[in-house]
Order: C-alpha cells, then sequence, then structure tokens
C-alpha cells in the first residue's frame, strides 16, 4: 500500500478541521468514544450541531480559543492508500507551523469559503505550498451550502484562483467544491452539485498519480552514520548508513565520494540481517565501498557524472520564523542533510510578499513569518542541488546559536560552485 | 523490472531507522524507554535494524511502577539478553521510598502519574540526552500535536504552544545541559501499522498482548486484572474471562478486553473492526478530563 502525505491550508474558520474531521468519519476511522467525547463537547458548549473540529483541535488552548493553533497529524487509510494528514493553522502568526506541515506533504488542500472567494490566505497559503514544492494542490470551495451550491459562484472563484496560480508553480491543480458541514463532494458524490463531473476529494486522494514526484535519477546519499561493529563476527565490517536522498544505488556501481572527491565502487548494499539489490529513496541501508576510504558523518555519495554542487556559496528563499528579525551580517547554525555548520547572511536580496507575489527590494530585514531572498556563505563546503529539483538536497535549517530555537527554513535556488 | 516504491510499512520503518540513526550520531547519551510493550518491542527491534551488525548504541530504560504484570518483565528482560543491550531499571518504588512522591492511596489509587518524577530523576542521575519514546500521534489529540524531536525544558517540560518547527527531515537537537529531547520513531504509526508490522516482521510480544483465560473484574466499564495491585470494591465481582490487552502500563490501570484472539492475524481483524481507541478502552489514566494527556505530558510524562 502507497502513502500519501496531505496538508490543509487556508484562512482561520473555512473548515479545514471540520474537513478532516468529516473524512475521518466517513471513512470511519473515528472510534465511537471519540465521537462522543466531540458530541458531548459540543452540547456542552451549546452548539446545534457536533464540531467535528475538536476531533482535531487537541490543545487546551486551542479548544477554548476555538482555533487551530499547531500542526495536528491524524491518519486514516483505505484500501488504497494509508493517508497522513497535518492540519495546519491559518493565522498568520502560526505560518511557522503551517510551514511544517507542508514540509513533508505530497499535496496541500487549500480551502476557501465559497461565501468570501479567495483571501488573502488562501493565497499566501497557496504561496507557501508552491515554494515549498508541493506538486499537488486542490481548491477546496467549502461551504457551497450557504452559496444555494451555486455553479456560477464556483466558477467565478476557480477563474480567479486560476488566474493567480498561473505567477506560480504548482504541477496539478484540481477545483472541488465542497461541503465539509454536510459532506457534499468530500467522500460522495453531491446530489445538490449536478454541475460538477469532477471526482470527490476522497477519489482524488486515492488515485492522483503521485510516483514520478520523486527524484529517481539524480543519486544523492548523505552519510549519517558509521556502522562498526567492533564484534568478532563482524571483525572488519564497515557500512555507510544513511537514507536514499534520491536516485539509484547498486552493487558495483562507481560512486564520488564527497567532498574527498574519491572515486570508488559500492562492494555491497545491506540491509538487517541480508543485503539487497538496489537502494532508492527513501530506503535506509548500509552503503559498504570497495575500497577504504575516510569517510564520516555529513559525506555524501553521488556519482562521478552527476554530483551535486559543492559549494559555500547558496542562494535560498528562506521563511523567517521568529521575532527576531533576519538582517544580513547575522550568523547562524545551518543543518543541511546530515551536515551541520555555520553559515552567515551575505545579502538579503528581497522581500517577498506573499500575497502579490510582488519582490520588495528596499526591505533591510525579514520579520516574523515572511518569506524572502538570501545569500548565505557557509563554514565548509556543502553539497546541494536546487530545491526544485530535489528536495533532501536543496533544503537546510538555520538555528540560532544562542537559544537553540529553529529561526529559518531555507530552500535553495541556486548555487555557484567553488 | 524491480519495484522502486516502498509500502507504507517500509517507509514508515525506513523513517524510523533515519531518527534513531540522527539521535546516535547527534546526541551524547541517549536512552529507550522499554516497558515491555507493544510499541517499546516494535521501537527495540527497529534500533536492532537500525545499527545492524553492529549492537544498539545505547542503553534501554524500564520505568518501573512495581504494579507489574510477570509476562511483561519477563519479556523484557529476555529481549535485554537477546539484543545484549544494558538495562536501566527506574523505580517508582525507591521514588516512594526516597520520599520523591507520595503514593496515592484508597481502592483507585495509581502509580501512574507517579511515574513523570521516577522518570525525570532518572534522565537527571544518569545525564540521559535524548530519550526515544514509543509514543504514537494517533494514540491521543495531545500526542497527534508532538514533533518528532520534542524539546524539554530543564524541568522536564513540554511547552505545546511553543514547539520549534519541525521541517523535512531536518531535526533540531541543540539543547543546554539539564535540557534533552523527546524522541518518537513511531509518530506516524497507527495501532494498525504496529500490528501489522509484528505481524510481517514476527516481532515477539508479551503472551497478554493475545486472548487467555484471566480473573477480572469491571470497573468505569473497564476490565481490570485481578492482581496484588488493586482493591476489588464491594459490588465488584471478579470473573474469568477470555481476554488480551492493548496496552500494556500500570497493572492497576491497564484495562483488558475481551477476545478470542490468539494469534497475530486474529488480533489484527478484531482491531480492525474494533469501534473504540486503544486508550479509550483501556486506559483509566486518560478517562481523568479532556486534557489529561495535554496536562501530564506538559509535566514530562511519556
Ligand atoms: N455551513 C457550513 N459551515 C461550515 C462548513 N465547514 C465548516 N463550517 C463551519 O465553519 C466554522 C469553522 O470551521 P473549522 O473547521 O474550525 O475551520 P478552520 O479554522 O479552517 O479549521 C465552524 O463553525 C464550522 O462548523 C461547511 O461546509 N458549511
Ligand atoms: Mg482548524
Amino acid at each position: 500500500m502507497e502513502m500519501l502525505r496531505f496538508a490543509t491550508a487556508g484562512s482561520v474558520d473555512d473548515g479545514k478541521s471540520t474537513l478532516i474531521g468529516r473524512l475521518l468519519l466517513e471513512t470511519k476511522q473515528i472510534f465511537e468514544d471519540q465521537l462522543e467525547a466531540v458530541e458531548r463537547t459540543s452540547r456542552d458548549k451549546g452548539f446545534d450541531y457536533t464540531n467535528l473540529a475538536l476531533l482535531t483541535d487537541g490543545l487546551r488552548a486551542e479548544r477554548e480559543q476555538g482555533i487551530t493553533i499547531d500542526v495536528a497529524y491524524r491518519y486514516f487509510a483505505t484500501p488504497r492508500r494509508k493517508f497522513i494528514i497535518a492540519d495546519t493553522p491559518g493565522h498568520t502568526q502560526y505560518t511557522r507551523n503551517m510551514v511544517t506541515g507542508a514540509s513533508t506533504a505530497d499535496l496541500a488542500l487549500v480551502l476557501v469559503d465559497a461565501r468570501k472567494g479567495v483571501l488573502e490566505q488562501s493565497k499566501r497559503h497557496a504561496v507557501i505550498a508552491s515554494l515549498l514544492q508541493v506538486k499537488h494542490l486542490v481548491l477546496c470551495v467549502n461551504k457551497m451550502d450557504l452559496v444555494d451550491y451555486d455553479e456560477a459562484r464556483f466558477d467565478e472563484i476557480c477563474d480567479e484562483f486560476t488566474d493567480f496560480a498561473a505567477k506560480l508553480d504548482i504541477d496539478d491543480l484540481t477545483f472541488i467544491p465542497m461541503s465539509a458541514l454536510h459532506g457534499d463532494n468530500v467522500v460522495q458524490h453531491s446530489p445538490n452539485t449536478p454541475w460538477y463531473e469532477g471526482p470527490t476529494l476522497l477519489h482524488h486522494l486515492e488515485h492522483v498519480y503521485i510516483g514520478s514526484d520523486r527524484n529517481l535519477i539524480d543519486a544523492r546519499f548523505p552519510v549519517q552514520y558509521v556502522v562498526r561493529p567492533m564484534s568478532h563476527d563482524h571483525h572488519d565490517y564497515r557500512g555507510y548508513a544513511g537514507q536514499v536522498a534520491s536516485g539509484m544505488f547498486r552493487p558495483g556501481e562507481e560512486v564520488l565520494v564527497l567532498p574527498s572527491g574519491f572515486t570508488t565502487t559500492i562492494e555491497g548494499i545491506d540491509e538487517f540481517g541480508g543485503s539487497v539489490e538496489q537502494a532508492y529513496p527513501p530506503m535506509s541501508v548500509n552503503i559498504r565501498l570497495a575500497d577504504n576510504l575516510d569517510v564520516s558523518r555529513g559525506d555524501m555519495f553521488a556519482r562521478p557524472n552527476n554530483s551535486p554542487i559543492v559549494t559555500q556559496d547558496v542562494d535560498a528563499m528562506v521563511c523567517w520564523f521568529v521575532d527576531r528579525p533576519l538582517q544580513a551580517g547575522q550568523i547562524f547554525g545551518i543543518k543541511h542533510t546530515t551536515r551541520t555548520a555555520r553559515a552567515r547572511v551575505q545579502e538579503l536580496n528581497y522581500r517577498l510578499d506573499v500575497n502579490t507575489l510582488h519582490r520588495d527590494d528596499a526591505q533591510q530585514s525579514l520579520a516574523m513569518n515572511d518569506v524572502g531572498r538570501i545569500s548565505l556563505r557557509t563554514t565548509v563546503p556543502l553539497f546541494v542541488d536546487e530545491y526544485r529539483r530535489n528536495r533532501v538536497t536543496g533544503s537546510f535549517i538555520l538555528v540560532d546559536e544562542g537559544t537553540f530555537e529553529t529561526v529559518g527554513a531555507g530552500m535553495i535556488l541556486a548555487a555557484s560552485s567553488g | 523490472m524491480a519495484t522502486t516504491q516502498l509500502s507504507h510499512l517500509q517507509a514508515l520503518e525506513s523513517e524510523a531507522i533515519h531518527i534513531m540513526r540522527e539521535v546516535a550520531a547527534e546526541f551524547e547519551k541517549p536512552v529507550l524507554l522499554f516497558s515491555g510493550g507493544k510499541d517499546s518491542a516494535v521501537m527495540l527491534r527497529i534500533a536492532e535494524k537500525a545499527f545492524w551488525p553492529a549492537r544498539i548504541p545505547f542503553p534501554v530504560m524500564h520505568v518501573d511502577t512495581g504494579h507489574n504484570f510477570p509476562e511483561a518483565i519477563e519479556f523484557r528482560d529476555k529481549r535485554v539478553a537477546e539484543t545484549g543491550v544494558n538495562l536501566v531499571v527506574a523505580s517508582v518504588q525507591e521514588s516512594i521510598d526516597k520520599g520523591r512522591v507520595v503514593e496515592e492511596t484508597g481502592p483507585r489509587a495509581s502509580r501512574n502519574r507517579l511515574q513523570t518524577v521516577t522518570l525525570l530523576d532518572a534522565i537527571t542521575e544518569h545525564g540521559f540526552d535524548a530519550v526515544f519514546g514509543g509514543g504514537r500521534r494517533d494514540e491521543e489529540k495531545a500526542r497527534a500535536k508532538e514533533r518528532v524531536y520534542s524539546f524539554r525544558d530543564e524541568f522536564g517540560q513540554w511547552d505545546p504552544k511553543n514547539q520549534r518547527p519541525e521541517l523535512w527531515n531536518l531535526y533540531n537537537g541543540r539543547h543546554r545541559k539539564g535540557e534533552h529531547i523527546r524522541v518518537f520513531p513511531l509518530s506516524n504509526w497507527t495501532e494498525l501499522d504496529v500490528w501489522q508490522y509484528v505481524a510481517d516482521d514476527e516481532v515477539e510480544l508479551p503472551s497478554i498482548y493475545y486472548a487467555h483465560r484471566r480473573e477480572v473484574f469491571r470497573r468505569d466499564g473497564m476490565l481490570l486484572a485481578v492482581s496484588p495491585f488493586v482493591t476489588v470494591m464491594e459490588g465488584e465481582e471478579p470473573e474469568e474471562l477470555m481476554v488480551r490487552f492493548r496496552t500494556v502500563g500500570d497493572a492497576s490501570c491497564t484495562g483488558a478486553v475481551e477476545s478470542t484472539a490468539t494469534d497475530v492475524q486474529t488480533v489484527i481483524a478484531e482491531i480492525a473492526a474494533s469501534r473504540l481507541t486503544e486508550r479509550g478502552e483501556t486506559r483509566a489514566d486518560d478517562r481523568i478530563s479532556e486534557a489529561g494527556m495535554e496536562d501530564r505530558k506538559r509535566e514530562g510524562y511519556f
């Protein structure tokens, strides 16, 4: 069975949590005790109907304020797929949590309230999803019950969003009219929208093709850990443990070891208890090399004729997460694949207005939840690819060296070698 | 052509292995919480795989309430011997004897909550900086919010409103002395995933996870086992039933379910058909209040 990870996005109150509650309920993932608890709370609070959002808003503060503060992860499975849902917050102040949820997603659901149309926050979330290279986007036009399931209204919203999305990097865009509250077009086709001939949301989630989203071309293996048993049975064993980032690795093939630049062949690829014929993403394996080279955590295996850029200078889009503004000259810890180093912000090129996509190059700093383009200089070379091409070797996080907080997330645009 | 697609269980396993290797590489003194329950059994199994053919490069720790099912202890010791790991036992009884905590009284007394103090004391005493737990996000709504790397301050507390953003698989384990990180490699597993893994991988579990005859009585809609650790109150009538456990915790607050499932496949069939959550059905500790788990987690609970 395949796994699909998706994130929800959209403005506050557009119905994200309700939609997830609906999906879980109709795929029978809600247990009786959970539903009873939610029904009881809804009654206690004097609601007319069961508030399905209570199923995902798990923190006390969230229930008290009726909002989502942090990502909630939910799980469900149908006979076709296992789904991991990241229900993310809509409030701008919690953008960093939305980014957390979207970073690992294959698909994003962006909700809009059919009465309100495409608001700034929905646009903002679509921009962030495209920045993070979430390849599939579904615009859920929700609360269709409140606009009498009007086809013209649906078309209007689709047109408006299509215009906006043309400026973004989105491979696959789907529109679905629905009512999360009443269940129209979520799991069952709705009799209220006879004019809609597309798939229901669940059908789309089950069938959307994600097989080609992985990069199976560029062989990249960040060395995570060196396995040296020092035991009688495996006296000379030396395995380089890691998770395949992209591409394929097979015994007998040549590999380029970075940063040393040596070339050797793969002697064997091991998993617990034995060897495998090939390793592909996201397999965790041990790779054994034919030659005894000096290889340690943070190094990378690639191919002699297809290698990442080895560089100390990186241009990237960053999302900024903390109050303290990001400015040129600041130094941070950086974690890129399994490599950690320090990085100085050489330049803030521009701040991206995620509502208008305008590039503001007069800005001297990035504030919390801002997105902008920066140039970094790192203390040691990194082995990078463009994020568009490789989500693993193209991403990094910045860590404040005083507070140890994760202060930013970066997506590499281009790198100059040397 | 051979497949280039992992099944969902293989992908979950690979993710867990990646997490364990990150911790082994970046922390000085990790420890894996091992109670003998099914989640910790799966976690230990994955740790074995992550470092094979070397031994697991960190010890395991059992927070021992003293209210154990003997089968779980037997199983714990067997797995410790098989894997060759070091076992650290942190004893709630010792915490009571030393006056660190006060034992609850009355027929409903449980040592569940006391474990937090014992756990935090042991983390401090041994200087553990990363603590692997078998918690899953599908277990409970506060857990659904927790990061894979969950930062704990010097008091062992979790601050759910101020968690570090956690992007891709780039985990931030930086912390000061006295602070630590709880690490949950099984975050994305469901109860059914765990059982399917147990089946596919032939993971051994304590026998009490399978249906067996046992003397039980009903309390608060749960079946509790008759044992030296619980006082059967008036009106509660012990009877012998075929039962199995869905979780294995403190024997005084872990309930059993009626079952005829004597092997993995029949357990999976029963779980797939179950209409109640694992914790709702069998854990008295989660029934305290709507925010029971969140409150305990803030204090430093598992
Ligand atoms: N009429 C109607 N109300 C909805 C629908 N979906 C959600 N709501 C209501 O909108 C409000 C906000 O929903 P919630 O799921 O909490 O929104 P979130 O902030 O996006 O998670 C709640 O009162 C829901 O009951 C819908 O399809 N139709
Ligand atoms: Mg919500």
